[in-house]
């Protein structure tokens, strides 16, 4: 073994002091984690949790959501469904024909055999359901949307015992979620 | 009557059976102690608190994890040899009852006065790498087979220099008698044969966490490559068993190198015994320190720290030793 090598083996003993050192030195410190019962993280901004509905701006009880049904298309893990009504006497007409309720303006040009489309549908989601224990997370849906009505919630603290528990409501949460912000009671617990 | 008692008690076979008693009590608490205070230190260096949840600052985490270990169910695994696979933890934790026989808490506090106790140590304590042979081969697991290789493989390559470096304090001491090396260092700090002997201590020591089979030794139980070694197949109490072994055998080491290097019960105000366990669990935590700093070493590296550093040194050690000794006389 050559000197040079015997040097370095020595330098490698300081190293396992200058180890001890630092472990020592984080021994003493104090803990980093948060116990989740009795503390809480204070700062989720970072968290990307279930997805959740955006209230329009001018109503926070009504979402953002145009019913495109793009979220419903890309979701690969197929966890979204959406339904919803037509409101008015153009939306009565437009009922009869799916495809026209869904997408008049696309629909209608190259279906001449077809009435004309109505000037407006009024379209009212009536529910909005995410089945959670399917969702893989991966933020299609958010990256899709066009009006930017789907976000990642915060919610880190949903816990079930059942699979139903996992089938999220997204509407019902935005309504109570907008109830208990305005100080009233929230008709429906979070997360159910 | 109660002289009597006392006359069986102090007639040497009844002091050796009180002994191994108030022994087998010591390994119970020390092993529930030790786990808790391993995965508190754990904690703390992961700057984490640790077992926190039962009781105050998981304090009764033992008492339930003993609970656990004894509930368990005991099962062998097909084409084990059983009788071998059964009696392995047995063989592991046998010996280390006697290894404390010897050990001198205090002049008066010493479970065997016997002139050889530093030699019986050694022998019995080479009888845990037979266990673990036995588990690893009854064990019918590769897992457990390569543990048991290695365990011996180590085992054998570190007894070396352990017993050079144990020779050197025995040739200075002129004794094998652990009770009479500890007297020998009461002149103060620095009659201590760590100071004197400081290149046996660091000899000592290393071989003493390769032996008890800590990281970063800890390759015949190697969670990252062999799920856990020897003990893969082992449930319940029969793992428990061989844990407390472990924790044992780490008292024994880390109490003979008090008596041997640190002075034993030496030091002043507080009586002999709490000194003894005092620099015992020192050392302990100096163990449990350097688990979680030292990466697992390779088992080539493992077998050239000793054949290329620890013989050598231990041998020049040694041969330095003798030479004073002799000059001196």
């Amino acid at each position: 073994m050559s000197m040079k090598r015997l040097f370095q083996n020595i330098k490698g003993l300081w190293s396992l002091l200058v180890g001890l050192k630092v472990t020592g030195g984080e021994l003493i410190k104090p803990w980093l984690t948060v116990h989740y019962p009795r503390q809480e993280v204070e700062n989720l901004s970072s968290y990307r949790g279930h997805i959740e509905l955006v209230p329009a701006t001018d109503d926070p009880l009504t979402p953002r959501c145009i019913m495109c049904w793009k979220c419903v298309e890309i979701c690969p893990s197929r966890c979204i469904s959406l339904r919803m009504h037509a409101t008015g006497e153009a939306g009565v007409a437009a009922a009869d024909d799916p495809g026209l309720l869904l997408a008049p303006e696309v629909k209608s040009p190259y279906s001449a055999h077809l009435a004309p489309p109505p000037d407006k549908i009024e379209r009212i989601l009536d529910s909005y359901r995410l089945n959670y224990s399917l969702c893989s997370l991966c933020g299609l849906c958010v990256q899709i949307c066009p009006v930017d009505a789907i976000r990642f919630s915060r919610n880190a603290y949903l816990v079930g015992t059942t699979r139903q528990s996992f089938e999220l409501d997204l509407l019902a949460r935005l309504k109570s979620q907008a109830a208990s912000a305005r100080g009233a009671a929230p008709t429906q617990p979070q997360g159910a | 009557m109660t002289a009597q008692l006392l006359e069986l008690l102090s007639h040497p076979l009844g002091q050796m059976i009180t002994a191994l008693a108030a022994i087998m009590v010591f390994m119970a608490v020390n092993g529930m102690a030790l786990q808790y205070a391993e995965r508190k230190v754990a904690g703390f260096i992961q700057r984490r608190p640790g077992p926190y949840e039962v009781g105050p600052h998981g304090l009764l985490q033992p008492f339930a994890d003993a609970g656990k270990l004894i509930s368990k169910q005991l099962v062998a695994p097909l084409g084990a040899d059983r009788l071998l696979f059964w009696i392995a933890p047995l063989v592991s934790v046998a010996p280390v009852v006697v290894c404390f026989l010897p050990i001198p808490f205090s002049p008066l506090l010493t479970g065997m006065n016997i002139n050889l106790g530093l030699l019986l140590i050694l022998a019995f304590s080479g009888l845990n790498t037979l266990a673990l042979c036995l588990a690893g081969w009854g064990s019918n697991n590769k897992y457990s087979l390569l543990g048991a290789a290695r365990a011996v493989a180590q085992s054998v390559a570190y007894e070396i220099p352990l017993l050079l470096s144990v020779l050197a304090v025995a040739f200075q001491v002129g004794s094998l008698d652990l009770a009479a090396i500890a007297a020998s260092q009461t002149q103060g700090l620095l009659s201590w044969n760590v100071l004197v002997q400081p290149l046996a201590f660091i000899i000592f020591f290393i071989s003493g966490i390769a032996e008890t089979n800590r990281a970063p030794f800890d390759l015949p139980e190697a969670e990252s490559e062999l799920t856990a070694g020897f003990h893969t197949e082992y449930s319940g109490m029969c793992f428990g068993i061989f844990f407390l072994a472990e924790y044992s055998y780490m008292v024994v080491v880390c109490a003979v190198a008090t008596a041997l290097f640190l002075g034993g019960w030496d030091g002043p105000v507080f009586p002999g015994p709490w000194w003894f366990l005092a620099k015992t669990f020192a050392l302990i935590f100096a163990m449990m320190w350097f688990r979680w700093t030292f990466p697992r070493v390779r088992f080539d590296q493992l077998l050239n720290i000793c054949w290329k550093w620890l013989i050598p040194l231990g041998l020049a050690n040694l041969v330095a030793t003798a030479a004073i000794v002799k000059w001196v006389q």
